[in-house]
């Protein structure tokens, strides 16, 4: 074994320090740009799959230019925001709802009673996709998000422009098991959501996911998702997250007001 | 030659980190329910393994005992590191599917094992076919764990569907179990039992 005194232990471990973190450090600064634009084109990739949109990884950014305009809304007031506030966090493209959850401004605190979705504090404002088609909003992508068995659950649901039936919903980012919670990837599962209806004519939220399958005969099956076998905390995680986001403390009174004006121009 | 390629080889079978000495298997199976998961995550093992040893060979009559493994775990971590944000950036769906594994790499006790047995007691280019060697060895266990239960598991390979299963219109009756992380535990026993039985040597102390 080499010499032991202080000043060469001292000095090995400092080298050593210095080149690795010099390493690490031009690894991460090198490859931010690569992996920050690797996110936001995931991202894009699955508002278009929510929306029933995507073709190809390299038509991602230009379906969504072209197809989707993103909007800010306020929660509490259901409305979205004529104009993009000065804050560049606010920005639609710079998004990041981790970010505006954890700032005590731009975000409020659920009570227990009603944090269903098990997320603590909620925006106060969300950047929602409208889907276009001749000017006219065929479709609306939601984004939401909430505890599942073992992480935060991120995911887009898409209602079509009558606010009542669902027309796609996944996820983008959770940790649940794979081959168990973690099939709620599952395409084939995901397809179970399309068509159903979030909402009754009066607009009360009634969609539900229930143990085992549906009884395809029951009048409620139209409200009704299979939930998943070996995935229950999983499932129930995503009843508990669609009963929040679309309820009163997510995007209810926004949905309330665009029945309104749907009624009005009837 | 013939001793470096010994060296290479050893740890393939007759040596093997995970069937002969048992070590790193929590990796194994974490991410081995698909083949695409364990090619990535085989090729960031063989990475650190061949580049934390050659480093630890290259400064090893420099570091003094006391600290050593503290300086090998550093040398490690970096490297870790290094290839979680080369995954990130190069092949980014699949680093959503490995989530934390890469970076408990860290942990793998085959690494912090070659550098303590072999890298601080011999010449780097020996040490980078020892790391290199028993990447490969991890590796090749990976891969055959990895195409048994994505094949059983899910009747796809690579995700391109072999065996048609029943949940998509085809005949195949997919083996739930072996989606579970326990059945590599199975499937590494029987290896192991396997191995055994031709080669007797390998079981002894």
């Amino acid at each position: 074994m080499p010499s032991e005194s202080p000043r060469k232990t001292f000095l090995v471990a400092l080298g050593v320090c210095l080149v690795c973190s010099v390493l690490v450090s031009t690894a991460v600064v090198g490859l931010r740009q690569r992996q920050q634009a690797n996110r936001e084109l995931d991202k894009l990739k699955n508002i278009l799959l929510a929306a029933d949109l995507y073709t190809e990884d390299a038509a991602v950014r230009q379906t969504f230019d072209a197809k989707i305009h993103p909007a800010l809304v306020d929660l509490s007031e259901g409305q979205i925001l004529p104009e993009t506030p000065a804050d560049k966090r606010l920005d639609p493209i710079n998004f990041d709802i981790k970010v505006i959850a954890r700032d005590p401004k731009l975000s409020r605190i659920i009570p227990p009673t009603d944090n269903l979705a098990g997320i603590g504090r909620r925006p106060d404002y969300m950047v929602i996709y409208q889907v276009m088609e001749n000017e006219q909003v065929v479709r609306l992508i939601l984004p939401v998000y909430g505890k599942g068995l073992w992480s935060t659950m991120y995911g887009f649901i898409a209602l079509k422009n009558d606010i009542q039936t669902v027309t796609g919903f996944i996820f983008y980012e959770h940790g649940e098991t794979p081959g168990l919670g973690g099939e709620i990837d599952n395409p084939r599962w995901r397809a179970k959501w399309i068509g159903k209806r979030a909402f009754d004519e009066s607009g009360e939220l009634k969609i539900e996911v229930v143990k085992g399958t549906v009884d395809p005969a029951s009048s409620q099956a139209q409200y009704q998702v299979d939930g998943l076998s070996g995935a229950t905390l999983t499932t129930r995680g995503v009843d508990n997250l669609v009963q929040f986001w679309l309820g009163e403390n997510g995007y209810g009174p926004f949905l309330q007001n665009l029945r309104a004006k749907e009624v009005a121009h009837e | 030659m013939n001793k470096s390629l010994r060296i290479l080889s050893a740890p393939l079978i007759k040596e093997n980190p995970i069937i002969v000495q048992v070590l790193g298997i929590c990796s194994a199976l974490a991410v081995t329910s698909k083949l695409e998961t364990a090619i990535v995550m085989s090729l960031a093992v063989i990475f650190v393994t061949a580049f934390a040893n050659t480093a630890v060979s290259l400064i090893r009559r420099q570091v003094p005992g006391s600290i050593r493994i503290i300086v090998e775990m550093t040398i490690i971590a970096s490297l870790v590191i290094i290839a979680d944000q080369l995954i990130k950036a190069f092949a980014f769906s699949v680093s959503k599917q490995l989530s934390v594994y890469v970076g408990l790499i860290i942990t793998n006790c085959i690494i912090l094992g070659r550098t303590e047995a072999f890298g601080l007691k011999n010449a780097p280019l020996a040490s980078f076919l020892d790391g290199l060697g028993n990447g490969l060895g991890y590796s090749l266990i990976l891969l055959t764990v990895a195409s048994v239960r994505e094949l059983f598991g899910a009747g796809k390979l690579l995700g391109f569907t072999i065996l048609r299963a029943n949940t998509e219109g085809g005949w195949y009756v997919p083996n739930g179990l072996l989606v579970l992380p326990a059945s590599a535990f199975f499937l590494i026993g029987l290896i192991i039992w396997a191995l055994r039985t031709v080669k007797p040597e390998t079981g002894k102390e």
